[in-house]
């Protein structure tokens, strides 16, 4: 394993590292502090852990690699990730896996405010609550929560999946609780088994797009 | 973008350590503000009877000796193009002598405790020409600005005095604060630029004139403030944190036995002591969080 340590190493030359890793395929990031941008742009089956809190964007568009956060991550984590698991063993902020198409994000904690944003194919699994706003404007993807939502869950959602097991705050514009069916059930129990977390598919509820605010309806065509 | 910070200790032994532990958490924030900075400290209180006031000319040489006579000031401190001013007093009185005797003078600050120094540049290039780090005082908020509603001038840097011992800093912008301004100004607040944080800032002031507690102030301003905002408030004894219920811009707080930080990002709590023990979260949109002295 290859350690980085963020005392003397600089973000820039961890990144670049990780881009061209000749062979090695585990790395551990020490003192991260916050730092942004950490672990960005992977494109192989690399293992990384950051040792700390990691700060903005922290592997952002991933592909492939397994990045492990041992603490906190800032805003947007995971965000455009394509493929691999990103796990953030503490709680996320906002925007966490924002616009992201593929793969796995896992976070342990909590996540703030906007948690799927825009989520074009991911799989998100948290396993305490999501913030206002969370998949908003989600297309495709997944995302379970296994604590509560807040705010406007689903806001203007499209064909993306939202699973609660807690207390939803209020559904946004054209989200709407779905029944919850067999084949559902089982890719639930699935992704909880993926992710770790050892909660009953039975306790979630499913929510996702009444289809009434980004279809066209013919009957609407005189409005305009 | 703007970063903003602060710092209060829960009591007294860390006091000494105010501008060590502080300096760090304003430098840090120059990515997110790099055009100018300012803070506000709150250090020993002003004598029985006597008033300080922070007060700033342009040219790091001007004479305050005839503006101290006016003022019957007792104490005099310079600063770089700061002074500290102590002595008998009330904040109305002062600032009307101040306005009248030196118009090039601007009041940073009046209160019993607290002194806000800013300028334009760097957060790097401000904590030294203060000599930020050698500072004590139980607690402290900063700002690091980039500037996008109103000129980069030290007049439009942060904090922005609320009154006395009251200060404001701000991360985002506020939308309606030309409407606002012209109410506050038909209710007697006077505002001295046309930054939006200022509006924000006498609009507390008012608030607290009707004698509505802090609190209450800023639950209020959840209402009456149009934007996006996170607030943080100095006041006597304290400080308070408050995002819109929107909460675009971000703050993270830490919290151990000693102390209460709270930074836009945790970069800038990454080197406080104790920090890896520390309870860290999110405040929550829209909640009023604040703390003071027993």
């Amino acid at each position: 394993m290859k350690t980085f340590d963020l005392e003397t190493d600089t973000v820039r030359v961890v990144n670049a590292t990780l881009h061209a890793p000749e062979g090695e395929m585990e790395f551990q990031i020490r003192n991260p502090r916050g730092a942004h941008a950490l672990a960005v742009g992977l494109y192989a089956p690399l293992r990384v852990t950051v040792r700390g809190h990691a700060g903005y964007y922290c592997a952002g568009m991933n592909q492939l690699a397994t990045v492990v956060v041992e603490g906190n991550a800032g805003t947007g984590v995971g965000e455009n990730m394509m493929s691999g698991l990103v796990h953030v063993r503490g709680n996320a902020s906002q925007s966490a896996g924002a616009t992201a198409h593929g793969g796995l994000l896992v976070i342990d904690g909590d996540a703030s405010a906007r948690c799927g944003i825009s989520m074009k194919g991911v799989d998100i699994v948290v396993k305490g609550s999501v913030g206002h706003m969370s998949a908003f404007m989600g297309q495709a993807g997944n995302l379970v929560v296994c604590g509560d939502a807040g705010e406007a869950l689903g806001d203007s959602v499209y064909e993306a999946r939202l699973f609660v097991r807690g207390r939803v705050a209020g559904l946004g514009a054209d989200c709407v609780e779905k029944e919850m069916r067999a084949e559902h059930l089982e890719w639930l129990a699935a992704a909880l088994e993926r992710a770790g977390a050892s909660f009953r598919p039975e306790d979630f509820r499913r929510y996702g797009s009444a289809r009434n605010l980004y279809t066209f309806k013919i009957d609407n065509a005189a409005r305009y | 973008m703007c970063g903003i910070v602060g710092l209060f200790f829960k009591n007294a032994e860390r006091e000494p350590e105010l501008g060590q532990l502080f300096a760090p958490m304003l430098e840090t924030m120059c990515g997110r503000g790099p055009d100018s900075a300012g803070f506000a400290v709150y250090d020993a209180e002003a004598p029985a009877g006597a008033i300080k006031a922070s007060l700033q000319h342009p040219d790091p040489g001007y004479d305050w000796a005839p503006l101290a006579a006016r003022l019957g000031a007792t104490r005099v401190t310079r600063n770089a193009t700061h002074a500290l001013f102590v002595g008998p007093g009330d904040e109305a009185a002062l600032r009307a002598t101040v306005a009248e005797a030196a118009p090039d003078v601007t009041v940073m600050s009046v209160g019993r405790r607290i002194q806000i120094m800013k300028e334009t540049g760097t957060p790097q290039e401000v904590v030294e020409r203060f000599g930020v780090r050698g500072m004590r005082g139980s607690h402290a908020i900063g700002h690091t600005r980039m500037a996008t509603e109103s000129a980069v001038t030290t007049a439009g840097s942060h904090p922005f005095s609320t009154g006395m011992d009251l200060c404001l800093v701000h991360n985002g912008s506020l939308s309606n604060h030309n409407r606002l301004r012209a109410n506050l100004r038909r209710e007697g607040i006077t505002f001295a630029t046309e930054n939006d944080t200022e509006v924000a800032a006498g609009y507390l002031t008012w608030r607290l004139r009707q004698g509505y507690a802090l609190k209450d102030a800023l639950e209020a301003g959840l209402r009456d403030l149009d934007g996006f905002f996170t607030f943080a408030i100095g006041t006597a004894d304290g400080f308070a944190v408050l995002r819109d219920p929107i909460a675009c811009k971000p703050a993270v707080m830490a919290e151990t036995d000693d102390y209460v930080a709270m930074a836009s990002e945790y970069r800038s709590l990454a080197g406080l002591p104790g920090i890896a023990a520390a309870r860290l979260w999110e405040p929550e949109p829209g909640v009023v969080y604040s703390w003071s002295r027993a």
